[in-house]
């Protein structure tokens, strides 16, 4: 199959990490239009070594912080700043897990199996791109910055120029909101 | 009498979601360890976020292979 047929047909793969990073259907069309053209242009800098697929990905990754850099450095974008996204439940939702006055956990947390365990499997990951999905757009970006750009906090603080403050309290409760969501739609699941 | 290292499941379970993120302090990684070697509810806490990890790295390099499931000859 000719190069570029290759290339294109990764388009839809890339595609769901943009839209689930960038939460801008727009920004995430051209961050993976770039990457295709930007690699169909240079075939020859893709060394065969490594899979098509992760040398895509490596080059939209960059796109992706470009895009993220250019649109949501503050001033531009006030979502960013104010740190919060809307209907964004309590103001600790660490209580939603529910604990006793004493700070003890009220039920003892599910037993999620072992942390190694294989969950490369279709249906789980479709339960895991739902469950980042559902994430409210601010958080959900903090979120996979960290967990699919693999930027740690400070490139993540400054790349968008906000608060390390800022930062964990939104990485915290995308954090718990993901625990709960895969609680509820697979471990929940688990056989006793 | 107060134990300086004392902490509550509570504050535990926040610790153990900050330090996803970020290097928890020498203090507050000996609380955590001593309250861990003897609560029976926040290793399943912690393991659950161990399981999230390892879930996000396996998420991160899963490949739909549908595809190539489709097209063998590729």
């Amino acid at each position: 199959m000719p190069f570029e047929h290759e290339v294109a047909e990764l388009r839809p793969y890339l595609l769901k990490f943009a839209r689930l990073q960038l939460r801008n259907e727009a920004w995430a069309e051209d961050a993976v239009s770039d990457t295709l053209l930007a690699a169909i242009a240079k075939p020859q800098s893709f060394g065969g070594k490594a899979q098509l697929r992760t040398w895509l990905v490596g080059i939209l990754k960059h796109k992706v912080v470009d895009t993220l850099r250019a649109n949501l450095r503050e001033p531009n974008v006030a979502d960013m700043r104010g740190a919060s996204d809307e209907d964004d439940g309590p103001a600790d939702l660490i209580d939603a897990i529910g604990f006793k006055q004493d700070g003890h956990f009220a039920d003892k947390p599910a037993d999620w199996g072992n942390p190694d365990q294989d969950l490369s499997q279709r249906q789980f990951m479709a339960v895991m791109d739902a469950c980042i999905a559902k994430l409210p757009p601010v958080q959900g970006r903090l979120f996979l910055m960290r967990e699919w750009l693999e930027l740690d906090a400070d490139e993540v603080c400054k790349t968008l120029n906000i608060t390390s403050t800022n930062l964990y309290v939104q990485l915290h409760r995308a954090r718990l909101k993901l625990r709960e969501c895969l609680q509820l739609n697979w471990f929940g699941e688990l056989p006793a | 009498m107060s134990y300086p290292l004392r902490r509550t499941c509570k504050e535990v379970a926040h610790m153990v979601v900050a330090m996803q993120d970020r290097k928890l302090s020498f203090t507050e990684l000996a609380a955590l360890r001593m309250h861990m070697a003897i609560c029976e509810a926040c290793p399943g806490f912690e393991n659950q976020f161990l399981t999230m990890k390892s879930a996000m790295r396996q998420w991160r390099n899963y490949g739909d292979d549908s595809a190539d499931v489709a097209n063998p000859s590729k």
